[in-house]
């Protein structure tokens, strides 16, 4: 698991160029202070995470129960609850405040959040299929699948062929992304690369697992 | 505006002189030469101008030993040392690919008169 980590909403991306003069693809993302409000430890939850929340919220748009485990950590109400799984909790208290200049430039990490929905989509777009001919005598099915399978032997589909449904809007995660800048002025992380999910989209940013530590 | 205008701030620049398709320029541009660093000329016509905010860029059209050359540049990119202005072009479209298929007197780009 991961040693640090912090939530952020994706701005969108464009693009800077480094110290070699060279273009480099960024995503901004907005990393408003996080603030912790509960330590989750293994001896007592199960696992260890830390809950954040961010942003502020207007004390009537809580309900009950949400003003009261905030009211309980004294801390002050914010737009989501966020959970973050780290290694090690036991650095961390209720009402601790994590900037985005927990995070280095040259830093690998790892990107998680919500993907676009596509919706519906059938077997071209969603698992590059060819489809069909746009003529030799072909109507209406230029986007189909073809055969499914074969006849009365098996006489069924096998599971797991791959047909037309929803795509999108899953829990994707991008490995070893590098850090290109982290703006605790403006609150702002330039990641080099694309991250998943649309703009303003919550997206969770831990270090890099799969990355050697340097 | 744009969400990330606030990022590609720090990256524009405001010491390129204004331009347009037609005008001839000199982009003086650095190149890097191993450890050293030196500054070359590009000059050229203008054929084309296009993007927006950082993403900005243009292309210089010249025609060297017989070859015709084309090279595009990011407006805002710090490789560019300068922007020289030399003529500016009487054209009527904004991108001159006709130029490519001519040569010689054909090719030649009528310079604009000072409004009197």
């Amino acid at each position: 698991m991961a040693t640090k980590a912090i939530v952020g909403e994706k701005v969108g991306m464009t693009q800077v160029w480094d110290d070699q003069n060279r273009l480099v693809p960024v995503t901004v993302v907005r990393v408003e202070p996080c603030r912790v409000v509960q330590v989750k430890t293994t001896e007592h939850d199960g696992y260890a995470a830390l809950q954040v929340t961010y942003g502020q919220v207007k004390a009537t748009r809580l309900n009950q129960p949400e003003a009261g485990h905030f009211r309980r950590a004294q801390v002050d109400a914010g737009k989501r609850l966020v959970e973050l799984r780290v290694d090690d909790v036991s650095a961390y208290q209720v009402g601790q405040e994590l900037r985005v200049d927990i995070l280095t430039p040259g830093e690998h990490v790892d990107v998680t959040a919500v993907s676009r929905g596509k919706g519906f989509t059938g077997v071209m777009k969603r698992h590059n299929f060819k489809g069909q001919g746009a003529s030799h005598g072909n109507h209406k099915h230029h986007r189909a699948p073809g055969s499914i399978g074969a006849c009365a032997t098996p006489s069924r589909v096998f599971k797991g062929t791959r047909m037309a449904g929803r795509v999108g809007h899953q829990k994707v995660t991008t490995l070893n992304l590098q850090i290109v800048q982290a703006d605790a002025e403006r609150d702002l992380l330039l990641i080099r690369g694309a991250v998943p999910g649309p703009r303003g989209g919550v997206v969770l940013i831990r270090g890099a697992v799969k990355k050697d530590a340097s | 505006m744009n969400p990330t205008d606030l990022v590609d701030q720090s990256s524009l620049r405001d010491d390129i002189p204004p331009f347009a398709p037609g005008d001839t320029l000199k982009v003086h541009v650095r190149v890097v030469e191993g450890s050293r660093e030196r500054v070359q000329v590009f000059q050229g016509v203008v054929i084309r101008r296009q993007g927006a905010g950082v993403r900005e860029t243009f292309t210089v059209r010249k025609v060297s030993f017989g070859v015709g050359v084309e090279r595009t540049f990011p407006v805002h990119s710090p490789i560019i040392a300068r922007v020289e202005p030399v003529t500016q072009g009487d054209v009527r479209r904004a991108k001159l690919y006709y130029l490519r298929d001519r040569i010689g007197k054909a090719a030649k780009i009528k310079e604009k008169r000072a409004a009197r």
